[in-house]
């Protein structure tokens, strides 16, 4: 590959003078003026219940009440992958919190003391609240209309069932597979759900004008997923694509929570209700937890089969999860880790279901890792289990099974360019893998845990991004794309993938963010797709720039374009080496020529990438045939856990994370996301912990409750390790990173653990108070209490994978 | 009953009325057009509203406005008046931020620590920003940035 100028480099964030002046406005710190009406949604206080009535008059008569809303105005479903929700439901209550009328106020006050007064009768149902409950034969349904509902061709919902979909992916022949195995190793592990806990919560301000154009202020990464879904939802309304205008502020955090459409079908439909005035839905920390999404939880078996050298001969992977009310997103993370619960291995026979399944708890979406984190805990335990079994040290073992270019995934494609021995082997080294450490303190000793990794997009096959480039008087360029700034310095990477093609520095273009009216197209800012699947697009334009200015040298001064280059924000000319011409002097106003008259005009070129190769058409019984994924990036990362055996306290003295970003375009950025990610995955393991109550009622809907980690909670150290191993598709190389980042937190931990204390924990999270008593030889299943955390209220082992509903 | 208060903020005196239960936050927000300091839980665990009020830090969401009646506040917006601070260069070097929902919290912390202790021990620093959440960068480039400051500091004594 040539060498580089700015690629590769880390300059400085071009969003970063914004942040740190207080510059950066969020939706929440626009101004909307004195005709700004605010709503308060009223909520379903039971899991699952029957709506008897609405009495909406005594809230309508509150001074300051300018309009009271509920599902009779709006009886149109919604939903990304399979339309499953009403914006308010009127006939039924699927999880506690769901909104079920809103109230539309002069100001906030007012509307929550109305929304107080809504009446509405209820007739509860038995919930749905854990997975058991939902496959046991005969069970109460959460959708008994399931089989009616209009979804992507790739889901397989199971009408009078709850299982909401249901992807099988079959590859060899897994009975001769455990035949050929020395040693089989079969066991349960389960992850609870958990909460992204972005520090934005959740916002939108609608405005439906009089001439019925209608314009969202949204914290979203999707702003033309949201025009689309919302273009969906109100065309009853007589309302079009060309309407609906979604603008993107900067967005403070995302992490897949706001991804995709959840709270802010409300604000679309309030505006509709409204017109003329700017309504806005802004919800609370609590609402932040509750109703958007959450991370799922799951239940998996796993059953590996492994000869004596170590060789992997065949797994089956049964995954059942914990989705909620509603799964119109939720349903694609499962799809996702049905195509790739093998883990990054060569694995010859494969059986995997993954199953997704409704309950009465907060619907189920996107979250960083997309189900990745989730399956990866169970598996990467497993396989360190396995190779102890058979006398095999755990890294050698991944090191001997790890996939490589060219070997056949478990649905049938062929897998890309991978760096993964490379990130094992330097892993490996930087943890001192092999090297037993010893504790000062006789109370305390050290364990050390790997883990390898990998993810893939989980991206619908036609999938777009689009850009704009323009050029302005003095040469600076704006670039108009529409993926979103949501931290990882997506506008910073997008200008240095310019700034190489057109030779422009970073410090003279500008990115704002999206305006679906003026900002060309992209599908979502998920999936880390975006450095790869909008560069692409940048750089498309980006070239299209260029070669519509050197069209108009060609033109105007008869160099033909076969001899002109770019160099320093100037157009040269290999066949005469006098020749240059800045940007600025023809870029909007074109070249005179001799007669006076001028050729050219603004230069503007665009791009567009659609990964064209890949196919969600396969046998739904198998998998095979298509092929949905793009490519895999892969890793490896390890830790050093010191343990106190009196009060199971854990401390994190070193973690170590390698990814494969094929090239890291700014390669301090992508230590953010190592070091981010991987404090995020780790607050996983050892703090984060959901409770529900035996109603469904989330209990610690707060940060008093639900620990996120502060300054004074990092490991000791945190090593990003960068291999690049390039993506032949990727602009110069690159692939995404930033979901990555904490998938292996979970399994290295409890490899770790394994490590220090002969501790084998298959429930996550794993805390001091969950290690102390499994030391002292309580089993944490008994004496957990009257809460749930987890997807299956019992004994993990006793969980039954094979009800009459599972079994099909 | 409404009252008229005066606060003195980032340099400027400026009256507003406000009523016995208006918290300091929405009114900076929603009456004086003060934007930097963010809603993240209206209970005090994010810290994402944090300002000096005398210099001390915080948290806007926990004050009543009536409270800070003849007290001078200062925001992020107060601080690059005269051209960006050391602590905001070094953070814009260090890349500090992601998302930036947590920066105007946090670089309001760091600049009560550093007028308190111009070269704080890690520890210290880490201390000092332990009630702003960061959800993005795992804290370490926030730190880093603010210890390079001081350790500018020291270089040019």
């Amino acid at each position: 590959m040539t060498a580089t100028k700015f690629v590769g480099e880390s300059p400085t964030r071009i969003d970063g003078l914004d942040k740190i002046t207080g510059a950066a406005n969020y939706v929440d710190d626009l101004s909307f003026g004195p005709n700004l009406l605010h709503a308060e949604v009223v909520e379903s206080p039971y899991a699952h219940a029957l709506i008897k009535s609405i009495d909406t008059s005594a809230a309508e008569k509150v001074p300051g009440v300018v309009r009271v809303v509920t599902g009779r105005e709006f009886p149109h479903r919604f939903g990304l992958y399979m339309r499953d929700r009403f914006i308010f439901p009127t006939d039924r209550v699927r999880f506690v919190g769901e909104q079920v009328a809103a109230v539309v106020a002069r100001d906030a006050k007012t509307a929550k003391r109305a929304a107080k007064l809504v009446k509405i009768v209820y007739e509860e149902l038995e919930p749905v609240l854990d997975l058991a409950g939902a496959l046991r034969d005969n069970p109460t349904l959460v959708h008994p209309d399931l089989g009616k509902y209009p979804r992507c061709p790739w889901f397989f919902p199971q009408a009078g069932t709850n299982i909401a979909h249901w992807r099988k992916t079959r590859k060899g022949d897994i009975a001769q597979g455990f035949k050929e195995a020395d040693v089989i190793l079969e066991d349960t592990y389960t992850v609870p759900r958990y909460a992204h806990c972005a520090i934005e919560p959740h916002v939108i301000v609608g405005l439906c004008d009089l001439a019925g154009r209608l314009t969202l202020w949204s914290a979203s990464q999707s702003p033309f997923t949201q025009r689309h879904v919302f273009a969906q939802a109100l065309a009853p309304l007589g309302l079009s694509h060309k309407d609906i205008r979604v603008v993107t502020p900067y967005v403070g955090g995302g992490f897949g929570g706001k991804a995709g459409v959840s709270m802010e079908i409300i604000g679309a439909a309030l505006a509709m209700m409204v017109k003329g005035h700017p309504v806005k839905v802004r919800w609370s920390r609590a609402q932040e937890f509750y109703n958007t999404y959450q991370r799922q939880g799951v239940i998996a078996r796993i059953k590996l089969g492994a000869k004596k050298d170590g060789t992997i001969t065949a797994i089956e992977h049964t995954l059942h999860w914990d989705a909620g009310g509603y799964v119109e997103y939720g349903a694609n993370v499962v799809n996702a880790v049905g195509f790739s619960a093998t883990g990054p291995y060569r694995v010859p026979n494969v059986k995997i279901d993954s199953v997704c399944v409704y309950t009465n708890l907060p619907p189920g979406g996107p979250y960083r890792g997309f189900g990745y984190s989730e399956f990866h805990f169970g598996l990467e335990s497993h396989i360190t289990r396995i190779a102890k079994k058979i006398g095999m040290d755990p890294v050698e073992f991944r090191r001997k099974n790890a996939i490589r270019e060219g070997d056949t995934l478990a649905y049938g494609a062929e897998m890309n360019a991978s760096g993964l021995h490379e990130a094992i082997d330097k892993v490996a080294a930087e943890i001192g893998w092999g090297r037993k450490e010893v504790s000062k303190d006789p109370n305390r000793v050290i364990g050390k845990g790997f883990a390898c990794f990998w993810k893939s997009p989980a991206m619908p096959p036609n999938a777009a991004s689009s850009a704009f480039i323009k050029f302005n008087e003095d040469g600076s360029l704006n670039i108009c794309a529409s993926g979103m700034e949501i931290g990882q310095g997506y506008f910073t990477v997008m200008a240095q993938i310019a700034a190489e093609i057109l030779t422009v520095p970073v410090s003279k273009i500008r990115m704002e963010a999206p305006d679906t009216d003026r900002n060309a197209y992209e599908w979502q800012t998920v999936g880390s797709h975006v450095t790869w699947g909008c560069g692409n697009a940048v750089k498309a334009a980006a070239l299209d720039v260029r070669s519509k200015m050197f069209e108009v040298v060609e033109r105007a001064l008869g160099l033909s374009r076969d001899t002109l280059y770019v160099e320093d924000e100037k157009v040269k000319c290999r066949a005469r080496a006098d020749f240059e011409l800045p940007f600025r002097d023809f870029v909007i106003s074109g070249i005179q020529t001799e007669h006076g008259n001028f050729i050219g005009g603004p230069i503007l070129g665009s791009g567009v990438f659609m990964p064209e190769f890949t196919s969600a058409v396969s046998d739904p019984e198998t998998s095979q045939g298509g092929h949905p994924n793009v490519h895999y990036t892969v890793g490896a990362a390890a830790a050093i856990v010191e343990l106190d055996k009196q009060t199971g306290r854990m401390r994190v003295l070193k973690a170590v994370l390698a990814v494969d970003a094929g090239k890291a375009i700014h390669p301090e950025l992508v230590k953010g996301q190592i070091v981010g990610g991987m404090l995020q995955g780790l607050a996983t393991v050892l703090y984060e912990d959901i409770r529900y109550s035996l109603k469904g009622k989330l209990l610690n809907a707060n940060f008093t409750d639900y620990k996120i980690p502060t300054s004074m909670d990092l490991p000791g150290e945190i090593v990003p390790i960068i291999v690049e191993v390039p993506q032949p598709d990727g602009p110069f190389g690159a692939r995404g990173v930033a979901e990555h980042t904490m998938i292996p937190a979970a399994a290295i931990i409890a490899n770790a653990v394994d490590d220090a204390v002969g501790l084998r924990l298959k429930s996550l999270p794993i805390t001091a108070e969950k290690v102390a008593l499994e030391l002292q030889g309580i089993a944490y299943d008994d004496v957990k209490g009257a809460y749930m955390g987890l997807c299956f209220a019992g004994h993990l082992d006793k969980y039954d994978f094979h009800t009459k509903a599972a079994k099909k | 009953m409404n009252k008229q208060i005066t606060l003195t903020i980032n340099g400027e005196a400026r009256a507003v009325e406000v009523g016995p239960t208006d918290i300091l936050l929405d009114v900076l927000r929603e009456k004086l057009g003060i934007k930097s300091p963010k809603i993240g839980c209206e209970r005090g665990d994010c810290g994402a509203c944090t300002v000096l009020l005398d210099g001390k830090s915080v948290r806007s969401c926990l004050i009543l406005a009536i409270e800070a009646d003849g007290h001078k506040i200062t925001t992020l917006e107060g601080l690059s008046r005269n051209g960006l601070t050391p602590l905001q260069e070094s953070f814009l070097k260090h890349s500090s931020f992601q998302c930036g929902f947590c920066a105007p919290g946090i670089v309001l912390s760091a600049t009560e620590l550093l007028a308190k202790h111009p070269h704080p021990s890690e520890e210290e620093i880490k201390e000092s920003i332990s009630g702003n959440l960061c959800r993005c960068t795992g804290y370490k480039p926030i730190i880093e940035a603010i210890a390079a400051v001081s350790n500018a500091r020291r270089k040019s004594v």
